[in-house]
């Protein structure tokens, strides 16, 4: 993979690069942020930024890019836990059969602990 | 008795032990902090009120650049090992340290800031998870910082003695090294922005 | 095993989590009283809970890291020859109950930290608003929810019990093979259940909270996948029941604890079905037919799945033989009276009564046929209780007064039978390799009945 030694050194640049893009993101999503849009709307910025960032984390810095099948694989399945985790309890909690229960918001946010 | 394949790879799986190791271990975090971006999206979906604006964005801004700065200079104190070159790896992996410390400095001066304020784990349930994922979040720095510590310490004489062994060690640090700086580029829009 | 740092790592943080678990009965205010599952609002404001949750993040730290060793070791540090499909079924088992503890453990380990968090700092994760305990109202920042720890809890605790049986199916079938002197019948359906039955259990675990005012399409989901998963489990048990067709059965100890799990895992199994349907549940959620259910599958299934690998690898471990009077004794003893324990359950879930009553049912005119059946419960678990000395006595004797063994005394094919009896460090003289399957029984033609994995070729 990385043995020789010009290719790290190709690699090198790279990562540099990939660094200021990341710097460049950063700022993008805190520009993006000001923009006042609907929740939904947010968030799916919000996330495709930070996915996008992540992805470049994690193919470049930790070479994801040219990773085994064993390392693939086990990424693979967690992944697929991983959007159970977070879609299934949210649908579930969603999902009643029983008249919603209409909270107040809390009295002064209640902030004396026990 | 010598285990195989802590330095080379297993021709088959093309892995060394540490690699597959770490990477697992890594699927694991992913499944912890998982939980707990869930706790988020039930408790936010869950709630009447969600406060917006009580944390310093700028603050957040800032420790995004220097966990992104700190995980550039990780994956070059590899390289720079790659590259047979010591004096640079040394100065990279320092500057890691460095870094992190200076995050985890950071976050104290603003949790520091919002209990003087009385903004404490128990005042509302969008200060509890954010002290939870930050917090959890910053133990791991803690935890990265220690390894660090020990391999620009007293475990830097394995480069002399198995530099493959040595080196081994610094990728798989590097790899929990990014996936905290992963977690942060999730947690910061999530918490601060969002 | 490819880590042995992270291994002993493993165990002592094991050993600080059993030992917070048993000082918690001794601390002030009392032992955890919350149930395993430890649902919040009781589990927050109830007495004894917080050395629970710190023995348990001990405990799950301790299951990842071995987990993360299992794998590593299966996959980079099989010998030579010894292919995925030359693997024993109790490895494959192992291999996918790790697995299941390396990415089922994490939310329980999250959840339990929260919980900690709303114990000790205050927090209201799981904390609805408006509590009112003892007429005060609970003065806490409130909106939190306590079906988020119901999900993340059974997230985990539903890998978790199949945790509990895949290792155990994985000795039964280890017996099975070297006491029936045959092959186990249809090895890859085996592996590719268990493969299956691993990733199923991850999308099933709600069928724990039926109760909770889920609505009719996430219940139809997991209901869905409940059943579905029933089905690998069934094609498990099939095999090894096909595996006695036509064998020469060496009725041993820990065969008889082998064949004993069979049907005892088919009646917890079965009685699992109406449970994973909402319509019954909402009749047998709760009660003691929930109960009988899964202590069938775990006390006459895991636990005698034990007991037959204790028998079956004490003389590897000792390079002594178990009494096998002593065993037979054991095996009868117990096989009896825990039928007699767990199967009158069924009959009072049935009928309607609850679990967990502080006072077995008396309160409630329902039971009124039922609470019979404590008694002829009790008895027969005081009887089980004393049918465990055998074993306990023959366990610690035969360490030093056992009969000697040579390093093959069952006559096995599998690797570990290659090492000495006790093995030394390292395990093996030689470093081992795998010529053939691992089940190579009355091989035709053979000169034994038994062709080791680890003999080269010969007659």
């Amino acid at each position: 993979m990385h043995s020789d030694s010009s290719d790290i050194r190709k690699s090198v640049r790279k990562y540099f690069m990939i660094g200021a893009v990341l710097y460049a993101f950063t700022v993008i999503t805190v520009a993006a942020n000001q923009v006042q849009l609907a929740l939904p709307f947010a968030v799916t910025v919000a996330l495709i930024i930070a996915v996008s960032k992540g992805s470049m984390v994690a193919s470049v810095f930790m070479h994801l890019s040219h990773e085994k099948r064993w390392v693939y694989g086990a990424l693979l399945l967690t992944v697929a836990f991983f959007l159970v985790l977070m879609a299934v309890p949210i649908f579930t909690t969603m999902d009643t059969i029983g008249t919603p229960i209409v909270r107040e918001a809390p009295a002064g946010g209640g902030h004396e602990g026990h | 008795m010598n285990i195989p394949y802590t330095v080379e790879a297993r021709p088959d799986t093309g892995l060394s032990n540490g690699k597959l190791g770490i990477w697992l271990f890594l699927a694991s975090e992913v499944m912890l902090f998982g939980a707990l971006f869930s706790t988020y999206i039930i408790l936010r979906t869950g709630s009447t009120t969600w406060p917006h604006g009580e944390l310093s964005v700028w603050l957040g801004m800032a420790n995004t650049f220097i966990l992104i700065g700190s995980s550039v200079t990780m994956v070059m104190a590899w390289a720079s090992l790659k590259l047979n070159d010591w004096g640079k790896h040394r100065l990279y992996l320092i500057l890691t340290f460095v870094l992190a410390g200076i995050f985890l400095v950071n976050k104290y001066f603003e949790y520091a800031d919002h209990f003087a304020r009385g903004e404490t784990p128990a005042h509302n349930t969008f200060l509890a998870i954010y002290y939870t994922l930050t917090g959890l979040h910053g133990l791991h720095i803690l935890g990265g910082m220690i390894v660090m510590a020990y391999l620009i310490g007293p475990g830097a004489g394995l480069w002399k003695r198995n530099p493959g062994q040595f080196t081994n060690r610094i990728e798989f640090t590097g790899l929990y090294w990014h996936f905290v700086d992963l977690v942060w580029i999730f947690l910061f829009p999530v918490l601060y922005l969002l | 095993m490819a880590f042995p740092k992270l291994n002993a790592t493993s165990y002592w943080s094991y050993f600080v989590g059993g030992v917070v678990m048993l000082v918690s009965f001794f601390v002030p205010g009392g032992a955890a009283n919350s149930g395993w599952t430890s649902y919040p609002p009781l589990a927050v404001i109830a007495p004894g809970q917080t050395m629970w949750l710190v023995g348990m993040i001990f405990l799950i730290t301790s299951s990842l890291l071995g987990s993360i060793n299992f794998i590593v070791t299966t996959v980079q540090l099989r010998a030579k020859g010894l292919t995925w499909m030359r693997l024993p079924f109790f490895v494959w088992a192992q291999f996918v109950t790790s697995f299941l503890l390396l990415l089922a453990f994490p939310p329980l380990e999250a959840a339990g930290v929260l919980q900690l968090m709303d114990r000790i700092a205050g927090t209201s994760f799981f904390m609805p608003s408006g509590l009112v305990v003892s007429g005060q109202p609970l003065q806490i920042s409130g909106q939190g929810n306590p079906l988020l720890w119901q999900h993340l809890f059974w997230f985990l605790a539903h890998p978790e019990v199949y945790v509990l049986i895949l290792p155990g199916m994985g000795i039964v079938s280890e017996i099975i093979a070297n006491n029936t002197r045959k092959p186990l019948w249809g090895y890859r359906t085996l592996v590719y259940s268990i493969v299956f039955l691993g990733f199923m259990s991850f999308i099933v675990w709600a069928h724990h909270m039926f109760m909770t005012g889920m609505g009719t399409t996430m219940s139809a989901f997991f209901q869905t996948t409940t059943m579905i998963i029933s089905i690998p489990s069934v094609i498990i048990l099939t095999a090894l029941l096909l595996s006695l067709w036509g064998a020469s059965i060496r009725f041993s100890t820990p065969m008889l604890f082998a064949l004993a799990f069979l049907p005892m895992f088919a009646i917890g199994g079965l009685t699992g079905l109406p449970l994973g349907l909402a319509p019954p549940d909402i009749h047998l959620h709760d009660t003691y037919y929930v109960i009988g259910h899964f202590h069938y599958v775990v006390a006459p299934g895991t636990i005698f799945a034990l007991f037959a690998g204790l028998y079956y690898w004490f003389p590897k471990a000792t390079g002594r033989r178990m009494n096998d009077l002593l065993g037979k004794i054991h095996f009868w003893g117990s096989f009896v009276c825990i039928n007699i324990v767990f199967m009158p359950m069924f009959i009072q879930g049935l009928g309607g009564m609850n679990r967990r009553m502080y006072d077995g049912g008396m309160q409630f005119a329902h039971n009124a046929q039922l609470t019979k059946w404590n008694v002829v419960i009790s008895m027969a678990a005081w009887a089980l209780g004393l049918f465990q000395i055998p074993f306990i006595f023959n366990f610690f004797w035969s360490i030093k007064r056992g009969t000697a063994v040579d390093r093959n005394p069952w006559d096995a094919t599998t690797l570990e039978w290659a090492a000495p009896s006790p093995p030394g460090h390292g395990n093996f003289l030689t470093e081992p390799v795998v010529y053939r399957g691992p089940y190579e029984y009355s091989v035709p033609g053979a000169a034994k009945d038994f062709s080791p994995q680890f003999e080269g070729e010969r007659a």
